[in-house]
């Protein structure tokens, strides 16, 4: 592996109030995707997750500024003018939203939306482009493929067009797929079959994923790192084993609280809501509903400081810190 | 008692030259105070289930009955007096409430409608319901865009109890919701559940977190309850395998890295449900019998019955 397909680094995104000032949505975000690798994005909505996505698509709102860095196989994304974007987009990355009614063309066939991208981005012939999309068709488990192709997006429900849009992000053979709760509408055996697909393409394609969502299963499940984000900033980051394991971050641990586990316990929702854009609270953000909170984290944003080798956490009070574990094992 | 029964209970919706049957005979019994959980994937009929419970369609078959009487299905008269007790709350927070009005003036609405407020009604009525649901009184001059998905779903529940209800119908209540505002909303449910011995008919695809919140656990495929029972038991000793389906793709938020298991196919279009067992083109341990057969429900311990050939035989169920 020859360093990351997609390195974002210093990220910020400003979006425009209604009274015109600038409001911080991602303030310093650094990730980064390999090849073959699942990074996965956790928080609540509002967190900068899926700017943090759109960003990196070139897909932000009209108004929004950006600065900081995208590189997307070595090459500077970010500021690219829309026709090298489009045609960067087009080839390496493809993106799944949450909403599959906005995914779809209404008005053009699933075969022409499936294979659209093959046929002009890849010279793929017309006979060999249907082929290939009804595999994919049946991979995310649409009944009937060679029959769904001539069919229309209202012709299937939410969770089939949800299905579709996956398979049509697919059919661009893209490197790099930014997915942005791509299966929290649906059933979780349609999940399980999605997370399954996308685990095998990382595995026989190489194919870098960067996952966002809200469900920790689903990230324990098939991501291989988490970034976890509270108001526009990364408050932990490592190995998905290491951050769901053992959390460092009051908000981490707090997102895993909330969770139902079974037995007797009851979930323990973090208080509050996450701070709306423009009003993120002085110091750490995440200090008027932690816990652990202390004197000192109002004073200053914590910086994302490293604990062990591609570990790290926001949170210089670490009230989680396990004696009889003296040091994380490398990931 | 029961406060909520349904019995042999069936869902068609007339469509082109063929009827749907979306719920095909489920029998079902609500206790008072008890939680009770209504899991399976889209297109099983559950939604289908909960408005037939409360009246929102006719059952084109069996009964449905709320404290004993029998609900009448909601036409264009306003609803009998028995029945405001029995409430819903339904998925999306962003259409169940009226984007142009204070979400205050709503709330008094559903006091004026319950007449348990009356036309001189207590004027700090509203402002508690909002404090029952964990809001800020002074919140009651807002409109429905100034909250959150979380909290505008606690408006639409605080609208409800203005009915005083005895049983609350909850349609994938917490599905819209982020996950920390999830855990608050279904706690919220529990805690009506618990402390003021509303019964509380849970429906939800998210099967984690009915195994957290509900006392019992029907599971619904294609139409019919498939296996009910008391929540541990059927998790901890599923007998119907797609029960055991279920279970398998929930994946576990614990860092291990376990891919959820998978269950082939789709549900089956429920204008052609499958011969026999509904379940048995997707049933990784189906018999020759099983297309043959429609298996009852059966009892398989206390409390917990399974409609399936291979678990083992037990008394019938009575409706």
């Amino acid at each position: 592996m020859t360093g990351p397909l997609l390195e974002v680094s210093g990220l910020r995104v400003r979006l425009p109030s209604r009274t015109g000032a600038m409001l911080p949505a991602v303030d310093g975000v650094d990730l980064a995707v390999s090849p073959g690798e699942v990074l996965g994005v956790a928080g609540e909505s509002g967190s900068g997750k899926t700017m943090t996505a759109l960003a990196t698509l070139g897909l932000l709102p009209h108004g929004a500024r950006t600065e900081g860095s995208i590189r997307l196989a070595g090459r500077e994304i970010l500021g690219l003018p829309d026709k090298q974007l489009r045609s960067v987009r087009g080839r390496e990355v493809a993106m799944v939203a949450q909403d599959p009614r906005t995914a779809l063309h209404p008005m053009l066939s699933v075969e022409r939306q499936l294979t659209e991208h093959l046929r002009h981005h890849h010279g793929v012939g017309k006979r060999a482009a249907r082929d290939e999309a009804a595999d994919l068709l049946d991979q995310v488990r649409i009944p009937d493929p060679r029959a769904a192709l001539a069919r229309y997006p209202h012709e299937f429900s939410g969770g089939m067009r949800q299905r579709i849009a996956i398979a049509s992000a697919l059919a661009a053979r893209p490197s790099l797929l930014i997915a942005d709760e791509p299966t929290t509408a649906l059933d979780v055996t349609v999940q399980a079959g999605i997370l399954r697909l996308l685990d095998r393409l990382r595995r026989e394609r190489g194919l870098a994923v960067l996952i966002i969502t809200h469900d920790l299963g689903v990230l324990s499940s098939i991501a291989d790192r988490l970034v976890v984000m509270y108001a526009g900033r990364v408050v932990e980051t490592g190995s998905t084993a290491d951050v769901l394991g053992s959390p460092r971050h009051p908000y981490t641990r707090g997102l895993l609280d909330a969770l139902p586990e079974g037995g007797t316990t009851t979930m323990r929702p973090i208080p509050g809501s996450p701070p709306a854009l423009g009003s993120v609270p002085a110091g750490c953000a995440f200090h008027p509903r932690c816990a652990h909170a202390e004197a000192g984290c109002t004073a200053a944003v914590p910086p994302l400081l490293q604990i062990a080798p591609g570990r790290a956490t926001a949170c210089p009070v670490d009230p989680f810190v396990r004696p009889e574990v003296p040091t994380e094992a490398p990931a | 008692m029961s406060v909520l029964t349904a019995t042999g209970v069936e869902v068609t919706y007339p469509g082109a030259g063929r009827s749907v049957r979306a719920v095909a005979g489920v029998d079902l019994a609500v206790e008072p105070g008890e939680v009770l959980g209504l899991v399976g994937e889209s297109g099983c009929g559950k939604s289908s289930l909960a408005r037939a419970l409360v009246g929102l369609v006719a059952p084109s078959a069996g009964t449905v009955t709320f404290g004993g009487e029998p609900v009448q299905p909601l036409r264009r008269r306003a609803r009998p007096v028995a029945q405001r007790r029995l409430q819903m709350v339904f998925q999306d927070p962003y259409s169940s409430l009226n984007a142009r009005r204070r979400v205050g003036d709503q709330i008094a609405d559903a006091l004026r409608l319950a007449g348990t407020g009356g036309r001189r009604r207590a004027p700090g009525a509203v402002g508690s319901l909002l404090e029952r649901v964990g809001l800020d009184p002074a919140m009651q001059t807002r409109y429905p865009h100034e909250f959150s998905g979380g909290q505008r779903q606690r408006v639409a529940i605080a609208r409800a109890l203005a009915a005083d209800p005895t049983v609350v119908v909850a349609d994938e209540p917490i599905s819209a919701l982020d996950a920390s505002a999830q855990a608050q909303v279904a706690n919220l449910l529990v805690g009506l559940a618990r402390d003021e011995g509303v019964a509380v008919v849970f429906i939800s695809h998210d099967l984690a977190i009915v195994r957290q919140v509900a006392d019992r656990t029907a599971v619904m495929y294609l139409g019919t309850v498939v296996e009910v029972g008391p929540t541990e038991t059927l998790w901890t000793d599923p007998q119907h395998p797609y029960t055991r389906a279920l279970i398998g793709a929930v994946p576990v938020p614990d860092g291990s890295g376990r891919l959820p298991a998978d269950l082939p196919g789709d549900v089956p279009d429920p204008a052609a449900p499958p011969s026999g067992c509904r379940f048995h083109p997707r049933c990784p341990v189906a018999t020759p019998e099983c297309p043959t057969w429609e298996p009852v429900l059966r009892m398989q311990g206390p409390d917990h019955a399974a409609a399936c050939l291979l678990a083992p035989d037990r008394t019938e169920v009575s409706p």
